[in-house]
């Protein structure tokens, strides 16, 4: 049987016990509807005349319309309206326009070419699902069959068919000038030719369902008050209603959405489509709409975990360190770019693992194929390449003749450590997971890894920013007139960074807008029993640059001179600080439908 | 034909939060007229326990029962904006926004409170059971709902909360992958021992040991639920899952769940879990999201405990016994 322990006695003297609450086993506040299967999922809701939405979907994987016949379909019994593409509004939409990153190039109902099968091209609404079944059967479609591509390393190839017309090079564009996103730390070339040796391997992970319980779906119903409820399997309430608001061009005042016990979401629930869908066929209709994927739906169209493809090139010394580490990676997008672009950012960042590493780099590509589009799914932009990673630290493990555990803690990050990205590692915790998983699992490991520390060890050299090689290949388009090599500095072109580059900061959390917002805790008596207010609650405004002489500042924080005095204690009461060391942010611009900054 | 044994390990860390940050969540919190706590969210419950949680972060910065406190949540004409659930994001950042309105309502109630007893509000503290009382003299007290009932009936006081958290958004260079990715990371470590097949190729999962620091464990018994179930699924994109099984070829594609592999209940292996805290700085009470990271071990710790077994690198997920046979073969030279 499955066991749980909690090792208490580690990390003890950074965590303050004695709280009332919090880590207590409380049981579900819903936990009774759950379990006695009352709890109301949006399929619950029940409406009289509630009509039944179903999309004709494209066959082939590439494909231009030449005509579209749906006549016999509008005629067949119970079939309410049929839904083109100029009935969306604003039919061109990419979900992470709601935080300004891409372009628009998804429509909701595709008007001429498709880029996926699968892809809907129309809706039929009517008054059952069978009859709206019946009605998509009914509508004839002559198409003219385009060549596709499916490999993402072939869609990288000069003659590859254009995906997605809005990115001709089939990949996502990176601050308009790569078609990939970088990353550099020192000089992996220069360490690849003194590494003691190479390890290099190529790792695959195929597309993912979410494989919810609960299909996709959202039922919108007209109100008296010239607004339209939806209840929805959204993950994300406020997400779906911007984007709804946007393909169907109204105020986002018009819309109630109505979510929240969700039949399993893993990312899966996140592209709001459903709830464009529903909403529209109720704007067209006056009638409640209800728009739900059926298995098949969700297993094919709906997007899964896209693949992705990594190679990893190792360079290790005689003493098993990882000297230098570079990786080549492409996400699998399929036909459109919903959240894959952001996934490769967040890769990258993740890049090289938990593992202090001297010199890194990294070339990863969000490529278009003429397959389902990805999206999120638990883990996302993280999964795949840790397995990449973990199987190609085994082989290294195996390379130098050292335990597998043994080999991870020597290159285990800690606290204080320089990572790829420029950021420092705080607060880490690999190193004694692996002690703690070596002891449980009675795999042994020597004197010399057993007393390593995530708190000992780091920093120091460890902390310095590298002279760091980069170029410029791989700029947008350049692929379409030549075969350009994916791999970092595989086309030779190379410039120097000096040493100690850095062009940003740590971003902390904004601190409370008001001073009664701030935590009690870090005044409290369970703040005194803690030697290390980095536990506590609230954020801190300032990384600290040691622990003790941080110490007093966050319990007796300064006073904003122009902050209003606030009640009694005003005295004590901490304030915001001027957020001096905050970094510069573009705010280039912000949607209009719900805010965000745009993300270069 | 033999079964062989094989052991793997893996170990991970993961982002918490969104990357790059930019992505709010806001709270609200009100009192009812005699004193119980309603938390007002627009954050969905996909059942990763997102109420529970909140429940218990907003009952210990006030300082009251978890009874005392009620989730309200997932309506939009109500609830104010939350980005989503997904990016281990709705601990960290929902959490947070939380405490900050639950602190501003405990700062209504405890003057409200002093107001009654005649004293100083920064001489009271909550007992955690629905009292107010001088600090050092428990005599002197007044009851939560004492205090609700005068703000709202006498001093014309409201007992109320707004939160707010956000890590603003930052940017990527596009020269080096300068970032700010996120302000912190749950880690992970995992031992798998397999026996597998070299006949049928089939792999099972003998035992699961594992190491998961969450940073704090608001609630043990969520903590453990994600951690079991999410390694369950870690071992099902090992060994089962995939929505197309010839990729790049769209072939042989699963339809539904006869198709779609899962592994049973008879392939749920024994998961020996350890937790460890170590609290992240700007964390609700230290505790990181445990959410997706959980899964992320086992696939590697499965494919290597799989290599150890027979000598086969499967380096496409998912490792199935076609793919173990092939490779035992051509090491074979069959």
């Amino acid at each position: 049987m499955s066991s749980i322990e909690f090792r208490k006695e580690l990390f003890a003297n950074e965590r303050p016990e004695g709280l009332n609450e919090i880590g207590r086993p409380t049981i579900r506040q819903d936990i009774l509807g759950h379990v006695t299967g009352r709890s109301p999922f949006y399929d619950d809701h029940l409406f009289d005349g509630l009509l039944h939405m179903r999309c004709v979907r494209s066959p082939h994987h590439h494909a231009r319309i030449r005509s579209i016949d749906f006549s016999e379909a509008a005629r067949l019994d119970g079939v309410i309206r049929i839904v083109e593409p100029k009935d969306v509004p604003q039919n061109l939409n990419t979900l992470l326009s709601l935080i300004n990153f891409g372009k628009e190039d998804e429509p909701l109902l595709t008007p001429s070419k498709v880029g996926y099968r699968g892809e809907p091209v129309l809706a039929v609404i009517a008054d059952s699902e069978r009859q709206a079944r019946a009605a998509v059967d009914a509508v004839r479609i002559e198409w003219e069959v385009l060549p596709h591509v499916l490999d993402v390393e072939e869609a990288l190839a000069p003659d590859a068919p254009v995906v997605n017309e809005v990115y001709p090079g089939n990949t996502f564009e990176y601050y308009d000038k790569y078609d990939h996103q970088k990353l550099r730390f020192g000089d992996v070339e220069q360490a690849f030719a003194t590494a003691d040796r190479i390890v290099e391997g190529r790792y695959r992970m195929s597309p993912i369902e979410q494989a919810p319980m609960e299909t996709c779906g959202a039922i919108a119903v007209p109100e008296t008050n010239d607004r339209i409820a939806c209840y929805t399997s959204t993950q994300a309430l406020f997400f779906s209603l911007g984007t709804t608001a946007k393909l169907l061009d109204m105020s986002s005042a018009r819309l109630h959405f109505v979510g929240g016990t969700v039949g399993g979401g893993f990312g899966g629930k996140v592209d709001s489509i459903v709830e464009p869908m529903s909403v529209l066929g109720a704007l067209l209709t006056g009638a409640p709409v209800k728009f739900m994927w059926d298995r098949e739906e969700e297993m094919q169209v709906g997007a899964p975990r896209g693949a992705e493809l990594w190679d990893i090139k190792d360079g290790l010394d005689s003493r098993g360190r990882i000297v230098a580490r570079s990786f080549t990676g492409y996400f699998d997008s399929g036909a459109y770019t919903r959240l894959s672009s952001y996934a490769v950012v967040k890769a990258t960042g993740h890049l090289p693992g938990p593992y202090s590493i001297p010199n890194v780099a990294s070339n990863v590509y969000c490529v278009f194929t003429n397959r389902t589009p990805a999206t999120a799914m638990r883990g996302f932009g993280i999964t795949g390449v840790d397995f990449a990673i973990e199987c190609q630290m085994d082989r290294c493990a195996r390379a130098a003749g050292l335990n597998p555990i043994e080999f991870r803690i020597l290159n285990a990050y800690r606290d204080g450590d320089m990572k790829a990205h420029r950021r420092k590692a705080k607060n880490t915790a690999l190193i004694e997971c692996c002690q703690v998983v070596a002891d449980k699992s009675r795999w042994l490991i020597g004197s010399q890894s057993r007393s390593q520390s995530s708190l000992r060890g780091g920093g120091g050299e460890r902390a310095e920013i590298p002279a760091t090689a980069i170029d410029e290949v791989g700029r947008i388009g350049d692929r379409r007139r030549r075969e350009v090599p994916t791999a970092p500095f595989a086309a030779g072109d190379r410039k120097q960074l000096p040493a100690g580059t850095q062009r940003g900061e740590e971003t902390p959390a904004a601190p409370p807008q008001n001073p009664d917002m701030l935590g009690h805790l870090q005044s409290e008596s369970t703040a005194a029993a803690d030697p290390l207010p980095t536990t506590q609650s609230m954020p801190r405004l300032q990384p600290p640059a040691d622990r003790q002489v941080d110490r007093q500042p966050a319990r007796i924080p300064t006073r904003d001179p122009k902050a209003p005095a606030s009640g009694t204690d005003a005295g004590q009461a901490p304030t915001r600080q001027p957020p001096t060391r905050r970094p510069p942010v573009r705010r280039t611009s912000v949607s209009r439908h719900i805010s965000g900054f745009r993300r270069r | 034909m033999a079964l062989r044994r094989g052991r793997g390990f893996a170990c991970v860390n993961y982002p918490i939060g969104m990357n790059l940050g930019g992505d709010p969540s806001q709270a609200l919190v009100h009192a009812t007229p005699d004193g119980k706590f309603m938390v007002t969210l627009s954050s969905i419950d996909l059942g990763q326990g997102m109420k529970s949680v909140t429940r218990q972060i907003a009952a210990e910065t006030l300082g009251v029962p978890v009874s005392d406190v009620y989730v309200d949540t997932a309506d939009s004409d109500t609830g104010p904006h939350c980005m989503g659930s997904f990016a281990s994001r709705g601990t960290h950042r929902v959490g947070n926004a939380v405490i900050r309105a639950a602190t501003e309502a405990r700062t209504q109630l405890l003057e409200a409170a002093a107001e009654e007893l005649e004293v100083d509000a920064a001489d009271l503290e909550p007992d955690g059971e629905g009292g107010i009382q001088v600090r050092g003299a428990p005599q002197r007290s007044i009851s939560v709902a004492d205090a609700a009932i005068a703000a709202q009936f006498k001093q014309g006081r409201t007992l109320s909360g707004r939160g707010i958290f956000l890590v603003p958004p930052s940017e990527v260079d596009p020269e080096t992958g300068e970032m700010s990715p996120v302000t912190c990371f749950a880690h992970a470590a995992m031992a798998v021992d397999v026996e597998v097949d070299d006949e049928t190729g089939e792999v099972r999962v003998v035992e699961i040991n594992s190491a998961y620091e969450v940073g704090r464990a608001l609630n043990p018994k969520l903590v453990e639920q994600q951690l079991i179930g999410g390694a369950w699924m870690g071992l099902s994109h090992a060994l089962y899952e995939t929505t197309e099984p010839y990729y790049p070829e769209r072939e042989h594609l699963p339809l539904d769940f006869n198709s779609y592999l899962m592994p049973g209940p008879g392939n749920i292996a024994p998961h020996n879990i350890a937790i460890l805290e170590r609290p992240a700085e700007d964390a609700p009470f230290g505790g990181k999201g445990p959410g997706e990271m959980c899964a992320n071990p086992v696939l590697p710790a499965v494919a290597n405990a799989v290599f150890d077994a027979v000598g086969v690198r499967c380096d496409e997920l998912p490792i199935t016994p076609e793919k173990i046979l092939r490779g035992l073969r051509s090491a074979n030279g069959s």
